[in-house]
């Protein structure tokens, strides 16, 4: 989170240092230096005992709550018996082994932990990924609009991404956390990775699987098939076609350009999103046979949409987390409980559509600000949401170079993180403060998170709106 | 007509006949009778145990109207076809190391604080958990308590076998925090056929008895009414009350040679306040047992042993046996009627022993006032169950915690061990009941078991597990397991941890803060069976309290309650956190979809436009439409040329619309 601002700061240097050392040396250098950092932390966890902060680990993700769904289904009881676990069957066939698995002398989880730091590099490789076809865009459709010079000295966003995401405090928490949010960050990055790469089966993978997981990836539905059917993000495609009409118009020695505009993909082509559904309907009956299969000896799948979608939808859990929802609904009159449950899931769902139609053109930056936006209102929310949705606005560190109030912010974030857990200590385990303080900071947070959606969509725009300009003013 | 006559009165007389016959019959069986057992207890303190039962035939030989039983627990048993129930109102801790843990009265009567229900329903499955609803609201209506709280599915299990195995289905509830007191003990009273008025039940002085350190009350009710087989015995109630009392020490301040004080002396009227008068008249028996615990016994043997003559050494026991009353530890003011001895059937050594006092034969004139009186200061111990429990938390903060069940071997189990010591294998089993409420969300997969401070795996040391994990805001969460540890055990402890959980503000009591509480874990130790053995007398098995003593027990114990403080909200707060959050969710929104819809470049043309053109939004809107449409690149300079038809169109709708508007409004409205 620090990072949203630190990146900013960090910019000039690490961009030195990348092209100073030439082909990513320096990148696979901090990579690995950021994987060999997690080892040691993962060895000297009693310490940090991060796994029960309410800021690390929800009652989604936690680590030890599946811990206990795969205890009752070893007793041959369903695992969602008991209001403890709310993940799905899948991880629980997956990770619940490992969590059973003590290695004499070493810490409890170590293997999930290691699962966990996989699952983080794996997410900032594909980043990296994502990032350079970016870039490579970004480049090509500045040139040809014949803005050459704006991409002089432009970052290797994809690099950046990658290291904010590795070194970001909040992917390091949550990864040594005990808990399963890297992993499903890994599948949203995935759903992205493929959309990215034209891939539809990886896309529609990852899409569902990440849906199955935590509900919210969801609405990356629209990105995904924007980046499919439409490519990667550019300026808007007006813009091509006012360039292309006004050099058809007066000027014929450059069909460079033009060449250029018309190797661009069609506005809508059907097929890759066709695939794309067709896959997630594959993968996802897939999974849920897959689920039915963990589930047979107990309730079923119905079980278990009641269980996760509906413990997610329904916010029955209500212990502290960074979230708003948890503290407004514990005080909340038992009469509007559902009213206020629909507004604020609507919250999410009305800012989908204006979106959609505002950044229709640069899908990925779609895919952060929705991420972005179900982070600040999801019931659930972790530090985890907050590291994919910053490594994911790295990605645009050059689009969002003049972004306001990054300072601003990057203090807040740090305010945040270091207020928050005093806060939580205060009420809960001394008992001196007050839930109003806590829940302070987590309204303080999602204020920023608030600020930071909407001044990087603005400055995106205003980024198309210079675009448009210098590429008009050329024009005349 | 006189025929008809005679013969509807013969037949009347034929009923008439037949139903006393059928009364005669049976009469002698409904009955009731009163008992009342004192135990000096070595902390100086002393156990008054009041016994009563009550008893009737079953309803096909007997028919439904009773002349001692009351008629409201009759109704009870018939409307929610009770197989057996046992209510107990308990105020203070039952001390199991200094008043025994192991004898039938403290197995028996040592309950969990608070409210303490559980009944065993003779009806189908589907319908258990309606009557025990039912009975809930029945029972706190008839003893004045908030019984009813139990009605909720989290505040009851169904405990498979660790509790108790009986046929039918069981239902378990506590209600740790009830408070106890003589609003209780008056409807309770009230089902004694003679009340408080006459018998033992007079000493039930409210002052007094409250004043004790424990107090118990139970209420306990089997009946095989139900049964299609088996033995028919109608139903019976039986109704103890349980108090220890710290007599009043009356200048009895000297110190004998040895440095130990001399136990207080006490007498009834000491003790309760009051004497007994006339004895209850519909009472089979009315007797007074004063008690000498095995320990005490062979202490006081042994007392006579050093102190008697040297030449009677040798036969000292038939000595005490034979005038045990004028013995040197202590005399009793009036001879017992009946001195019952405790059968020796394990060649243990030390034996009980009963003094029976009849209160017949007194009267209001001459009250019935029996003194103990101590004459030698005498220190002994109480039996102790083979495992002394206790129970704790561990962890601080709001957030988690864990529960450890503490198992400390009592000397009691050395003994066992010895007397087992032939088998090659000897195995402990320990029953661990314990109900835990949703909001104390308890892994149980982190339960550790230690013996003797080492830690052992679950399936080494747990001989059989059930676990019903708890389920939010439906169920609680109930974990019954055996322990099974070596014979030679000396302590064992269980922990395991759990996650406090946040309610909604509804849902916390009055005085949150005060925290919640964790009713008592049950502990039953299955091997170990307690009773005490009377030489064979039929005379001992028509009083119901020695045949109670004599039935064999389960050793039970129940742990302390848990009081664990829960986090609260800001109960205050409700208006300020529902404003401040959907401030926060308008800030969001709003601002979102200002940054979506502002146009910057565009602006100042669009001004521009609409100086010089004199356009609305909403044309410059239809126009980019219409541009849309036919698929060209809108341009705003472009626009003017059509702005104008677009305009007029306008005006032409408007005015149709309006007039539309207004012959609608006319046609439905006049």
């Amino acid at each position: 989170m620090e990072k949203t601002a630190e990146d900013k700061k960090r910019k000039p240097s690490k961009s030195e240092f990348v092209f100073g050392c030439g082909s990513g040396f320096g990148f696979w250098k901090w990579a690995i230096a950021s994987v060999i950092f997690r080892l040691i932390l993962i060895y000297f966890p009693g310490n940090l005992n991060l796994a029960s902060r309410p800021e690390v680990s929800t009652p989604l993700t936690s680590l030890r709550r599946l811990a206990e769904g795969y205890w009752l289904k070893q007793l041959s009881m369903s695992p969602y018996a008991g209001s403890m676990y709310h993940g799905s069957p899948l991880l629980l066939s997956v990770l619940g082994p490992l969590t059973v698995k003590r290695i004499e002398g070493q810490p409890n989880y170590l293997i999930c932990s290691l699962v966990s730091v996989v699952a983080d590099f794996t997410s900032a490789m594909l980043i990296r990924q994502i990032g350079q076809r970016l870039l490579a865009a970004y480049g090509q459709n500045l040139r040809s609009l014949g803005l050459a010079e704006l991409f002089e000295g432009s970052l290797p966003s994809g690099d950046v991404a990658a290291l904010v995401y590795l070194w970001n405090p909040f992917t390091i928490v949550t990864c040594l956390g005990y808990n399963t949010t890297p992993i499903e960050n890994l599948f949203i990055i995935l759903s992205l990775y493929g959309a990215c790469t034209g891939i539809a089966p990886v896309a529609a993978f990852g899409w569902v699987v990440a849906t199955h997981l935590s509900l919210y990836p969801a609405i990356l539905i629209i990105p995904i098939i924007v980046l499919l059917a439409r490519g990667l993000d550019a300026p808007p495609r007006k813009l091509f076609l006012q360039q292309l009409s006004s050099k058809a118009g007066n000027d014929s020695s450059s069909d460079r350009h033009v060449e250029a505009l018309k190797s661009q993909p069609t506005p809508f082509s059907l097929r890759p999103v066709l695939a794309f559904l067709f896959w997630s309907l594959l993968w996802a009956s897939y999974v849920l046979i897959l689920c039915g299969i963990a589930l047979k000896n107990s309730g079923g799948l119905w079980e278990m949409f009641e269980r996760t979608y509906g413990f997610i939808l329904t916010v029955k859990d209500l212990s502290p987390n960074i979230g708003v929802l948890w503290y407004f609904f514990a005080e909340v009159f038992e009469f509007f409980r559902n009213f206020f449950l629909i507004v604020c899931h609507a919250n999410i769902l009305f800012m989908i559509l204006p979106l959609a139609i505002r950044l229709y053109h640069r899908p990925c930056f779609l895919a952060f600000v929705y991420m972005a936006i179900s982070s600040i209102l999801k019931s659930y929310p972790s530090v985890g949401d907050s590291a994919l949705y910053l490594g994911l606005l790295a990605l645009f560190a050059n689009e969002l170079a003049e972004m306001q109030f990054s300072f601003f912010l990057f203090c807040g974030y740090v305010g945040v993180s270091l207020l928050s857990p005093v806060m939580h200590n205060l009420w809960i385990w001394r008992g001196t403060g007050n839930a109003n303080f806590y829940f302070a900071t987590a309204m303080a947070y999602a204020c920023f998170q608030v600020v930071l959606v909407v001044e990087s969509v603005s400055s995106m725009l205003n980024h198309d709106r210079k675009i448009r300009k210098l590429s008009t003013s050329m024009k005349a | 007509m006189t025929g008809v006559r005679s013969i509807f009165l013969f037949v009347l007389l034929f009923f008439a006949y037949e139903t006393s016959l059928a009364r005669a019959e049976v009469g002698e069986n409904e009955g009731f009778s009163e008992a009342l057992l004192l135990r000096p207890l070595p902390d100086r303190k002393v156990l008054a145990h009041f016994h009563f039962q009550s008893a009737v035939p079953p309803t096909n030989s007997y028919g439904r109207h009773h002349h001692l039983f009351p008629k409201s627990i009759y109704q009870l048993v018939q409307k929610f076809h009770l197989r057996e129930m046992e209510l107990s109102f308990t105020q203070g801790r039952w001390n199991y190391e200094r008043w025994g843990g192991y004898d039938p009265i403290s197995s028996s009567n040592a309950k969990p604080p608070g409210v303490e229900l559980w009944a065993v329903f003779d009806v189908p499955q589907h319908q258990v958990d309606a009557s025990w609803k039912n009975l809930t609201h029945a029972l706190s209506g008839l003893f004045c308590a908030s019984i009813n709280f139990l009605e909720h599915s989290t505040a009851y299990s169904t405990p498979e076998w660790s509790f108790r195995s009986s046929g039918g289905y069981l239902k378990y509830g506590t209600l740790p925090r009830e408070a106890v007191c003589t609003e209780n003990l008056t409807p309770w009273l009230k089902l004694l056929p003679c009340r408080d008025k006459a018998g033992l039940s007079t000493l039930m002085d409210r002052p007094s008895i409250y004043r004790g350190y424990y107090h118990s009350q139970r209420l306990h009710l089997t009946s095989n009414e139900f049964d299609s087989n088996g033995l028919i015995s109608g139903i019976v109630l039986d109704q103890t009350l349980t108090i220890v009392l710290q007599p009043n020490i009356k200048g009895t301040g000297a110190i004998f040679s040895s440095g130990s004080t001399l136990q207080p002396s006490w007498s009834l009227s000491s003790l309760f306040g009051r004497k007994v008068g006339e004895r209850c008249v519909l009472s089979k028996s009315s007797n007074v047992y004063v008690q000498l615990e095995q320990n005490l016994v062979s202490q006081l043997i042994k007392l006579g042993n050093d102190t008697g003559n040297g030449d009677k050494g040798s036969h000292h026991e038939v000595d005490i046996s034979q005038n045990f009353v004028g013995d040197r530890g202590f005399e009793l003011s009036i001879p017992p009627d009946r001195q019952i001895r405790e059968v020796d059937r394990f060649d243990t050594g030390s034996l009980s022993i009963l003094h029976q006092f009849s209160v017949e034969n007194y009267s209001d004139l001459k009250p019935f006032d029996l003194e103990f009186r101590w004459k030698l200061p005498l220190v002994w111990s109480c039996q102790q169950a083979p495992l002394s429990v206790s129970r704790y938390l561990m962890g601080s903060g709001n957030e988690r915690g864990s529960i450890a069940i503490s198992l400390m071997s009592t000397r009691m189990s050395e003994c066992m061990q010895n007397a087992d010591s032939s088998a090659s294998e000897c195995w402990l089993r320990v029953d661990i009941f314990q109900v835990v409420p949703w909001y104390v969300k308890v892994y149980y997969h982190t339960l550790k078991v230690f013996i003797d401070e080492r830690f052992q795996t679950v399936a080494n040391a747990v001989e059989r597990m059930h676990v019903l994990p708890s389920e939010d805001k439906v169920s609680p969460g109930v974990m019954e397991l055996t322990l099974k540890l070596p014979c030679g055990v000396r302590s064992a402890a269980l922990t395991v941890e759990f996650d406090k959980g946040f309610l909604h503000i509804d849902e916390y009591p009055p005085d949150a803060n005060q925290g919640f509480d964790i009713p008592s874990a049950v502990v039953v130790f299955g091997d170990f069976e307690t009773s005490i053995q009377f030489a064979d007398d039929d005379y001992l098995h028509n009083i119901p309290l020695l045949s109670k003593l004599q039935d064999k027990s389960r050793v039970v114990s129940y742990t302390e309650v848990l009081l664990v403080p829960l986090t609260t909200p800001d109960f205050s707060m409700p208006y300020n956190v529902i404003t401040i959050t959907c401030t926060v969710f308008a800030l969001y929104f709003g601002s979102l979809l200002n940054a979506l819809r502002r146009r910057v470049g565009e602006e100042g043309r669009l001004l521009k436009t609409k100086a010089t053109k004199e356009t609305g939004k909403l044309s410059s809107l239809l126009a980019r439409l219409s541009a849309k449409l036919r698929g060209k690149p809108w341009e705003p300079s472009e626009q003017s040329s059509s702005s104008a038809s677009f305009f007029n169109r306008k005006l032409i709708l408007k005015v149709l619309l309006v007039a539309g508007l207004a012959v609608a409004w006319q046609y439905y409205s006049g």
